[in-house]
């Protein structure tokens, strides 16, 4: 059995705030055999009497020795996001096993141009990329398009802000479907080919695109890509969960 | 048993329908594919199986859907561990289709338009566990969940059930498919949680 495959005791050593809703829990993962940008792992809670449970998280961060961030999104009457958001406490233990998937994965010796597409909590894995982006030094060109419901709701905000300012070659755009920031030159709207035209890689350049996010908006996103000529074999997208956005 | 999650309870349990391990029910159909989904006109559709020695049988949308069709009622188990029980479905068993098929292979590698495959025993299409099915609760089956057809195995893990099945190719050697290449388990059973290479 691979290492990958084993269950490991990981402890919870830190606690970031994204938004009201969601967290970034940094945890301690002993013997972690490192990750690509785009993995994740599946957390395994179990109750006293036995009853268990499993659901899966991308990784948030670049690897790095034995730390693993996670960043959940509560989601209303979920049976284990409320719990990793809220009641898991520092110190506490939790189980992982992976990292998993090495398809929807970006590896930093590839040299294509990259477009990451994300909705809402999404964003995490795309976030890893660019992470691991910076931490290989590597100069390909990405763009972030990032659809969200309002400016609140930004994972990771002021890291964003930063790396489009310091990472060359990264650009970021936002896209608001509830509401914008002031000054904003549009009303909030859903994610569409205007906004994937304008902010994405012409399809001649052939990027390698990422998307991730509900159900909904990646199937819209990735008919939006192939509709405007990129190769669906470049298109690659991992799915959250079945509500939209 | 893993560990106690501190302070874990989990949802309010009764004594429902037994799960395979791992697994929890869901009332949504949630979708697991690894890229855009395919949209193929019914026109040029069209489905065929290939034997080891390179002979094709071939369907086209009406000669599939003039076959004799089945309505399963099945459950689905998907390595992301959801299920959900009681799914009802519409199209041709694979008994039908494989029926005058002269064969000795013991392999199959079902592929799909987009260029998605998986690989299965022959023994796993056979004797009344697999379908190409086209309708998925009384409607034609949504692109998104595979349609205009796609395979179903519901023994085994939906990734198996190949989405916008094109053709299965008749193997006399196994050969790993696309999410077997990647780390899946070879085989897929839920009941033995064969997720990844090793369970
Ligand atoms: C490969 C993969 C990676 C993932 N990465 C992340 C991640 O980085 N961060 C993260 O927060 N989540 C991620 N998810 C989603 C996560 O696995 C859970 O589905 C989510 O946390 C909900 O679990 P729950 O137990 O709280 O809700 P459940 O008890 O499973 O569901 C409660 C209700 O919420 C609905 N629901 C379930 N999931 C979602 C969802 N994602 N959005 C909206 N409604 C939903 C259900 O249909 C149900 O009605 C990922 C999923 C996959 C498959």
């Amino acid at each position: 059995m691979s290492a990958r495959l084993v269950w490991r005791v990981a402890r919870l050593t830190a606690i970031r705030d994204e938004t009201a809703t969601a967290r970034t829990l940094v945890l301690t993962v002993p013997d972690w055999p490192g990750h690509l940008a785009g993995q994740h792992v599946d957390v395994r809670l179990t109750a006293e009497d036995g009853y268990s449970t499993q659901r899966s998280y991308s990784i948030a961060s670049a690897a790095d020795g034995e730390t693993v961030e996670l960043t959940v999104q509560q989601v209303p009457d979920g049976e284990v996001s409320p719990y990793l958001g809220e009641v898991l406490s520092i110190g506490d233990p939790v189980e992982l096993r992976g990292p998993v998937g090495g398809y929807f994965a970006w590896r930093p010796e590839s040299t294509a141009p990259v477009l990451l597409i994300a909705g809402g909590s999404g964003i995490v894995p795309l976030m890893a990329m660019i992470r691991a982006r910076r931490a290989a030094g590597s100069r390909v060109p990405f763009r972030l398009i990032y659809s969200v419901r309002t400016p609140h709701d930004i994972y990771y905000a002021d890291e964003l802000r930063m790396r489009a300012r310091d990472d060359a070659g990264l650009d970021v755009a936002y896209a608001f479907t509830r509401a914008v920031p002031d000054g904003w030159p549009s009303p909030p709207r859903r994610l569409g080919v205007a906004e994937v035209n304008t902010h994405g890689w012409p399809a001649d350049f052939e990027p390698e695109c990422f998307i991730c996010g509900p159900t909904g908006f990646v199937e819209t996103v990735a008919d939006i890509l192939v509709a405007l000529g990129h190769d669906p074999q470049r298109v690659r997208t991992e799915r959250f969960g079945p509500s939209g956005a | 048993m893993g560990i106690i999650s501190p302070g874990f309870r989990g949802r309010p349990r009764s004594p429902g329908p037994q799960l395979p391990p791992g697994q929890y029910l869901t009332e949504d159909f949630p979708v697991l594919s690894a890229g855009p989904t395919p949209r193929i006109p019914l026109e040029t559709w069209e489905f065929s199986i290939t034997t080891e020695a390179g002979t094709a049988y071939t369907w086209s949308w009406p000669e599939l859907t003039a076959l004799p069709a089945q309505t399963p009622t099945v459950d689905l188990h998907c390595v992301t561990k959801w299920s959900k029980l009681g799914t009802g479905w519409r199209g041709v068993s694979l008994d039908t289709l494989l029926g005058d098929v002269e064969t000795a292979a013991d392999f199959a590698m079902a592929r799909s338009y987009g260029g998605y495959t998986t690989n299965l025993p022959l023994a796993d299409l056979l004797d009344g566990k697999a379908w190409i099915v086209y309708e998925y609760d009384g409607e034609p089956l949504h692109p998104e969940h595979g349609g205009p057809a796609r395979l179903l195995v519901p023994h085994l893990y939906l990734w198996k059930s190949a989405k916008w099945i094109r053709g299965i190719q008749l193997l006399l050697d196994d050969v790993p498919g696309f999410w077997e290449t990647a780390g899946y388990h070879e085989y897929g059973d839920p009941w033995r949680e064969q997720r990844y290479q090793g369970d």
